[in-house]
This record gives C-alpha cells, structure tokens and sequence, in this order.
C-alpha cells in the first residue's frame, strides 16, 4: 500500500502546485498509515529529487525521459503502470492541464474514482469522502469514493506545506512495458517571457476595462513587479486582445486561489468573481463607489487607478 | 465527417446556487438551465466543420427529460439528431461511460465536448472517454482546423500555447475562441422541432457519489481605506492581513 503522487518537473525543478501535492500525499500516507511516494518524469538531479524528503516524501521514482507535455499518454501510461507496481490506494496530482488528462486516463485505466478540485484533506471516518469546490466556486460537495484506487486533483491551498527535515530515497524507475504511440505531435509551444505563472502565482495584479487601453497596462505591470506578483485580467480585456487569453480570469477562464488578489478597474461581474472567489485576500481599486466587486473584497479604495496603482508601487519600493 | 457533440445541460452562469434536502440536492427552483457555455463552443465548430467538409453532427446528452429543450436549441443550432442517455450525470466516470459506450457502436472521428460542464468543473470527461476508447484527448483547445485525417489544433496550456497535429478520430475539450457562438435561426427553430431525439437507457455505475453540498462561509465586510491614505494599505497588507 502507498499513496502515489505524480510530479511535475519544470527547469528541473519541481512545480510549486506539485511540492503542495507531495505534502497532501505524506498527510494522506500518515492518516492511512502507508507512505507518499513520488512519481517524477523528466531532467532533475538526485540531490533536488532526495530533498523531496522535506515535504514527506519516502521514495522518488525518477524517470527520465523527456517528454513535452502534449503526450498525456506516455505520462499517464507510466503512472498507471507505479500505481500497479506499489499498489497505490491514493494517487495525488495537483491541478494543471498536464496533471488532470493524467489523472482522467490512470483513473480509467484503473477504474477509480477520480475527484477533481480537492479543496482538504480526505475524511477516512466512514469510507473515503473529499470535499471539492464545485459551480466554480460557488459552492462545495462533500464526494464519497467507492473504489480501492482513488485519483485526486488537489486545487492550490488545499494544504499549506510545512518543512520538515527528511532525505527521500531517489530510485531509478522504468516501467514495465512502453506506451503506444498515439500520434500526438507536439509542433510548438508559445509561452509568455513572464517571470511568475498566473496560476501557481500567490500574488496577482489584475486590470480590466477600467485601464481604457492596452497602451496604459505598464502602471499594472510595475505594480505586479514591485509585489513579485502576476499579472491578469477580465474577460471583457482578453475579448479586446489588449491581453493574451491565458490571462483572462472568470467562469469562463483561469480560476485562480492566490494569497493576494487586487483587482485595478474591474467593476466584479458574477463570472469574474467566480474565478476569483478561492483567493484569501482581494483588494478592489475602482473610481466607482457603486462597484459590486466591492462587496466580494477585503480591501476597498475608491479611487482613480492611474493615480492609485503608481502611488501604491511607489509605497511597496 | 461524423461528428459527436457531448453536452451539459447545467445553470446559466449568473444562477443564484443553493440547495434543498438537508443540503443533499441542487435547488433548481427558479434557475434557468442552459448549454454549457464551452459545449457551445464545441457545438458550434462542430457545425462549422460540417458545412466546410460535410458529414453529420450528433448531440448527445446525459440527463433527465429536463434537458430536452437545451437538446432542442443544439439541434436548431445546426446539430443534424441527438441522443439523450436517460440519467441523473452523477459522476465524471459514469458520464464518460455513457459516451463511450455510444462512440462504441458508432463510429465517430471527432467527439467535441467543453473543456468542463459548468456546474461540477470537472474537466476530465474527455480524458476519461479518451482513454476508454483508446484514442487521444486534448483539452483545452482553442483552434481546431482539418484536412483529411489530420487535426491541426491549438490548446491553451500555463502561461501559454500549444500547437499540435493529430490523427483523427480523436477526443477534444473545447474552449473560446474555437468558433463563435452561433444563435438558433427560425428556420433551424422549425426544423429542430422533427429532427430525431433518442433516448436511451444507461449502462453501468458510478463510482463516487456526492454525500452533502456546502456553501462558503460569508464574506466579512469590506474595509474601505480613503484614497487620500492609499500608502496604509501596504501596511494593512502586510500586518493585518499578513500576506506580503
């Protein structure tokens, strides 16, 4: 019995969401009286794998192949094969696109049940119940899994990792037979030079129409620069193409759950909240007082952004 | 081209939520129910393909009878007949089952679907139908193109983009901008209403169930700091809510 959690490598690293899917997998390893071990594909070095340790982990798998992120079937194929070689009840992966096909195809392929935007720790008190945040963010279900292998997807926050010191073994790991070839071709990836990503970032700067053009974003952007932080927006701004759509936060887009949300000019329709609804903290800066984003906020300045958002950068350098 | 729509039958976007039953069910009492916003996205390009290389668009949905006027709109939209598979969409896995166990004995080289249903944000259906069938699922994507059996697509990923080239038949999680939404004609109104819709029987179990629902915990009230004192929010953020 294990529990199994599937990392994912990025610059040799591992992933921020994936260190916070490690320390939900020692909790869940704890509470099942079983071990985490960890499932890592691509180019590391042992040293950075063993200090997996620190978030609980007991044992590396460590493959290294270098997949592009398109094939979902050789990843999925290799996680299927772990969680028959260590016999996994759990198999934990954080919320990313790569990491939910791979969570879909090892649930298939082993028939389990599989819950998706974990938002704690599972309940082991009458069977293996999750909660999960369901109407993006509206509203939570308690979900009760019914199989001997259970996949999760954990959304950020669902555990706040703590260190403590530990050395995981490192393990060379192959699996047993390789995965079809599926004819996927990756042709090319395009990606944003941005120094945080959206997603995984724990502080956000986010802008909409209230910024009037595309040409004015640089006040928005050295605000995110002065707090380390990402930079987003509202729908109506990816609809103009003032900014790429990876950007757009709502119902319809990225759900974010970041530390630190300030939203500059977004009057707070329900689908923008709803994107935005997971994260601890929200600062709303808008010139109308009558904005409904207000009633969502922590924070509220009634205010002009171009004057706002250069004094507040001035005030954090 | 044969194409499968896969669509959610789920509340309108800006539906007050709440549930009923000792939190145990949805409370449908005044919400307006609509297509997936990214089904129609689907949809939609999936309508488009046809009329660029022919062939048949099908909409199938797993559902209760309630869904039939949101199954009629797909067809006034463009979709050629439909499938309801008569039940309750309980999990991802019985969802899938469902539309695999349909692609089985039809066979189909596109299934489009939205990259999630609005309601449970799921966004594993087409992984686990992907799988279940033996073909690959891509999610979510943006552009869509084909020429012969080759699918030039491009999906949304982390900060970024993805262009690939698959084989058809294929399994695919649609998202804005694939197509432009298209809006029922009168014509298409007409017609949808003698187009053929088949419901069918379910087959196998899910394998979680939801126990109890929950909303989140009332927002505290808002603290206002005048924008002569714009400055104190650092401060503010920094000690009091601690998260600089």
């Amino acid at each position: 019995m294990s529990v199994l959690v599937f990392a994912e490598l990025e610059n040799g690293q591992v992933k921020k969401s994936s260190i916070e899917a490690i320390y939900y997998g020692a909790l869940v390893a704890k509470a099942t009286q079983s071990t985490a071990k960890v499932l890592a594909i691509g180019a590391s070095n042992s040293d950075t794998l063993s200090q997996l340790g620190n978030w609980g982990a007991s044992e590396v798998l460590w493959l290294q192949e270098t997949w592009d992120s398109a094939q979902i079937a050789a990843y999925a194929h290799a996680l299927a094969d772990a969680v028959a070689q260590e016999q996994s009840a759990f198999v934990i992966v954080a919320k990313s696109v790569l990491g939910d096909a791979v969570a879909a195809s090892v649930a298939a392929k082993h028939k389990a049940a599989l819950a998706t935007n974990v938002v704690a720790l599972p309940d082991h008190a009458a069977g293996v119940t999750v909660k999960r945040s369901i109407y993006t963010g509206k509203a939570f279900a308690t979900v009760k899994l019914h199989t001997a292998v259970k996949v999760l997807s954990i959304k950020k926050n669902a555990v706040t990792p703590e260190a403590n010191a530990g050395v995981a073994e490192v393990k060379h790991w192959q699996p047993s037979s390789n995965a079809a070839n599926t004819g996927i071709k990756l042709v090319a990836t395009h990606k944003a030079s941005s120094t945080v990503a959206l997603p995984e970032a724990d502080l956000v700067v986010s802008a909409g129409r209230g910024l009037k053009g595309p040409e004015n974003w640089g006040i928005v952007e050295d605000l995110a620069k002065a707090l380390g932080a990402a930079t987003a927006c509202s729908k109506p701004v990816s609809d103009l193409n003032w900014r790429p759509h990876h950007e757009h936060v709502g119902q319809t887009g990225l759900k974010v759950a970041p530390n630190l949300y300030i939203a500059c000019g977004i009057s707070g329709a329900i689908q923008h909240l709803a994107g935005v609804n997971s994260s601890k903290v929200i600062v709303v800066i808008n010139k109308d007082p009558e904005a409904p984003f207000f009633k969502a906020a922590d924070y509220g300045i009634v205010g002009d952004v171009f004057e706002v958002l250069p004094r507040l950068t001035k005030a954090l350098q | 081209m044969k194409i499968l729509v896969c669509i959610s039958n789920v509340p309108d976007t800006t539906a007050k939520i709440s549930f009923s039953d000792g939190d145990t069910k949805f409370n449908k009492s005044g919400v307006q129910f609509i297509c997936g916003p990214y089904d129609d996205y689907a949809l939609s390009r999936a309508v488009e393909l046809k009329e660029e290389h022919g062939g048949t668009v099908t909409v199938l949905n797993v559902g209760e009878a309630d869904a039939d006027p949101v199954i009629r709109k797909c067809l006034a939209i463009g979709a050629d007949d439909a499938i309801r598979v008569d039940a309750e969409p309980s999990d991802s896995y019985f969802v899938a089952q469902q539309i695999a166990h349909i692609a089985q004995q039809e066979k189909y080289d596109l299934i489009l679907m939205g990259r999630e249903s609005l309601d449970f944000n799921s966004g594993v259906v087409h992984g686990l139908v992907g799988e279940m069938l033996g073909i690959p699922a891509v999610s979510p994507v943006m552009h869509l193109t084909i020429a012969g059996n080759t699918a030039s697509l491009t999906r949304e990923i982390e900060g970024g983009k993805q262009e690939i080239e698959a084989t058809l038949p294929l399994v695919l999680g649609c998202q804005e901008p694939i197509a432009e939404w298209k809006i029922p004609s009168m014509r298409g109104i007409v017609s949808a209403r003698t187009k053929p819709l088949k419901v069918v029987a379910p087959t196998g179990e899910a394998l979680s169930t939801v126990e109890k629902y929950a909303l989140p915990p009332a927002k505290g009230a808002v603290k206002m700091i005048p924008v002569e004192q714009v400055e104190s929010l650092v401060d503010l953020l920094r000690n009091e809510a601690k998260v600089l």
